[in-house]
């Protein structure tokens, strides 16, 4: 048995038994964060945050929720809303919560592929984020699904029809995945169950995947300098915090994070208590009825850019480019054949690149919400969704010729 | 001598973990796939009977079968025949799943221009059931399964007229 000797505080105890001040060290004192960043690289802390907040409402609306076709409407619409102690606030919180953290998670998204963050060592911190972009996305759907109205009726039918392959006719693997012929009873209580259970255990396993991949590339700064994090922690250490490149995670990053937190919950709860109403579409205020189709529907807007690829074209061309459009990402590092970490501004043509899927994609999600009937847009959607879908044999050619850049630090 | 037979303990130690795992793994992966089968009371789900003779022509009557939404129309005189019609003496009518073959969205029918429009990506169908072509929808709405017996529809039940239709690829 180890040796232990008798401790003179919870710290040394802990210490003992645990590593405390190794963990400590590791992952806050010595965890070094460069200086030369903004408050784009908060983002990833506002994300874990904000799916605190969601776990947290969730906990208090799973009280009450009843997963059983006849009784989901009325628990939330009636006995959440109106009956239970402010169980409008956390219905409140929580839906503002899932649209607004798809916001973040975009411009988290666009911030790493604007500084080249995904490659050279940083592969896998782009993976598991893709990762938990898919997982979020899985949540969502899910979670749409619970109040059980016309739009999680629908939404639910047209999303699980997606796994039919389209000519595959594999309507045996849909009527599997819903347990039933239409989303019914069996249906609803198992995506309860993911909702509630599944899903959020793949999102926390996923987010320490993706803390630990950031642990040893660190994150990358505004010039996508390559810090040599000994020689800049040993200078910090020596007292000379002025010329070192780096800060700690713990307390001086830290504190910074909290501050631009501290203004985006007070932004977060506005929108809560004043402007809920985006988060929660009208059409899902009529209870769900397999007999009659909403005049028009259409996703939440995170979902938009996607489901507008796959509405110009043919079933099964529609479906392949919907399914290209939901992997593509994955692939960013391998597309990127630069051997430049630099921002989008100092790589010549992959600036325009970024700027280009920017707008395409916004684009996308702008015309997703019109309806289908304007011959207009139905064509500026084709338009647009082959261009997003030439965006990555253009990132390969663009990156193939791009020269190689002198690193002035 | 030692330490080969170290590894050979080791290695059936692992050989005997691995069997168990990949059976045991197998076994409940297999009971996982049979949880998420629809019940059998889900599948068993009736059959549901429709009087036809109370239909109005040019008038969408939907019924419900097993959960699906499901289209009678009786056609007028002047609508085009098609061989996908259901027959009753001299009445023709148009017989489908309401659920649109793109991505399952309940198709309404525009009585003035006889076809039925599908709002979520754009789909049409004429009075027959058959898919304007480039659009989203791939195919022709879906026959349910069906039996005439007098002037009533028994769907769920394969009739002679249904199996005509599926023999001649007029429905999936
Ligand atoms: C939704 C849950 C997520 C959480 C909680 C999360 C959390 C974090 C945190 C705390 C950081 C370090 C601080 C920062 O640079 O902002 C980070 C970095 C990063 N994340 Fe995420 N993230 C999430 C989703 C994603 C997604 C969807 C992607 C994109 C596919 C992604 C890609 C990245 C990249 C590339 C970095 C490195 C940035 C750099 O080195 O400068 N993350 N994430
Ligand atoms: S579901 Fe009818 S057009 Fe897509």
């Amino acid at each position: 048995m180890a040796h232990f000797e008798k401790a003179n505080n919870l710290n040394e105890w802990l210490d003992q038994r645990i590593g405390l001040n190794t963990l400590k060290r590791v992952l806050n004192t010595e965890y070094w964060i460069p200086k030369d960043i903004n408050f784009l690289w908060v983002m990833g802390m506002v994300l874990a945050a904000t799916f605190g907040i969601l776990v947290i409402s969730g906990i208090f609306l799973l009280m009450y929720y009843k997963p059983d076709t006849n009784l989901a409407f009325d628990s939330v619409n009636y006995t959440i809303m109106s009956e239970v102690g402010y169980g409008w606030l956390w219905r409140h919180i929580h839906g503002v919560g899932a649209s607004i953290v798809f916001l973040i998670i975009y411009i988290h998204m666009f911030t790493g592929i604007y500084y080249s963050s995904y490659k050279k060592g940083r592969e896998l911190i782009w993976l598991s984020g893709m990762g938990l972009f898919v997982a979020f996305s899985a949540e969502a759907f899910s979670g749409y699904m619970l109040p059980w109205g016309q739009m999680s009726y629908w939404a639910g039918m047209v999303i699980t029809n997606l796994f039919s392959g389209g000519s595959l006719e594999a309507y045996a693997l849909v009527e599997w995945i819903r347990g039933d012929y239409v989303p019914g009873d069996a249906y609803l209580t198992r995506f309860f169950m993911l909702h509630v259970f599944l899903i959020p255990l793949v999102i926390i396993g996923l987010i320490v995947l993706h803390f630990g991949t950031l642990r040893l590339p660190h994150v990358n700064n505004q010039e996508g300098a390559d810090i040599d994090y000994e020689e800049a922690a040993a200078l910090y250490k020596a007292g000379k915090k002025k010329e070192s490149k780096v800060i700690p995670f713990s307390p001086v990053f830290l504190s910074k994070d909290i501050f631009v937190m501290g203004v985006y919950f007070i932004l977060f709860f506005y929108l809560v208590f004043y402007h809920f109403d985006f988060a929660m579409d009208p059409v899902n205020f009529d209870p769900a009825n397999g007999l009659k189709t909403p005049a028009h529907i259409y996703p939440e807007w995170y979902f938009l850019w996607s489901y507008e690829i796959l509405r110009p074209f043919s079933k099964d061309v529609g479906l392949i480019a919907f399914a290209i459009s939901q992997v593509a990402l994955f692939a960013l590092p391998f597309i990127d054949r630069s051997p430049n970490v630099a921002p989008a501004h100092k790589r010549g043509l992959f600036q325009i690149w970024f700027w280009a899927l920017l707008v395409i994609m916004i684009t996308l999600t702008a015309l997703g919400k019109l309806p289908p009937t304007d011959p207009l847009f139905a064509a500026m959607g084709l338009v647009f969704a082959v261009l997003f879908l030439l965006m990555g044999p253009a990132l390969f050619i663009i990156t193939m010729f791009e020269k190689k850049l002198e690193k002035g630090a | 001598m030692q330490e080969e037979q170290k590894e050979r303990r080791d290695f059936i130690g692992m050989a005997l973990g691995a069997t168990a795992l990949v059976g045991i793994g197998g076994g409940l992966g297999f009971a996982a796939k049979r949880t998420w089968d629809p019940l059998p009371s889900v599948k068993a789900a009736g059959f549901t009977t429709v009087d036809l003779s109370v239909a109005k022509p040019n008038e969408l009557i939907v019924e419900k079968w097993r959960g699906k939404p499901i289209f009678i129309l009786k056609k007028t005189a002047e609508m085009e025949a098609n061989d996908r019609d259901v027959v009753i003496g001299s009445d023709r009518f148009h017989i489908s799943i309401g659920l649109c073959t793109h991505l399952g969205c309940i198709p309404a029918y525009k009585k003035d221009d006889h076809e039925f429009f599908c709002a979520c990506h754009g789909g049409r169908f004429n009075a027959s059931g058959i898919n304007e072509p480039g659009l989203p929808p791939p195919s022709p709405l879906e026959i349910p399964p069906f039996k005439i017996a007098g002037t009533e529809l028994i769907l769920g039940e394969a009739g002679p007229e249904y199996k005509k239709m599926l023999d001649a690829g007029l429905t999936v």
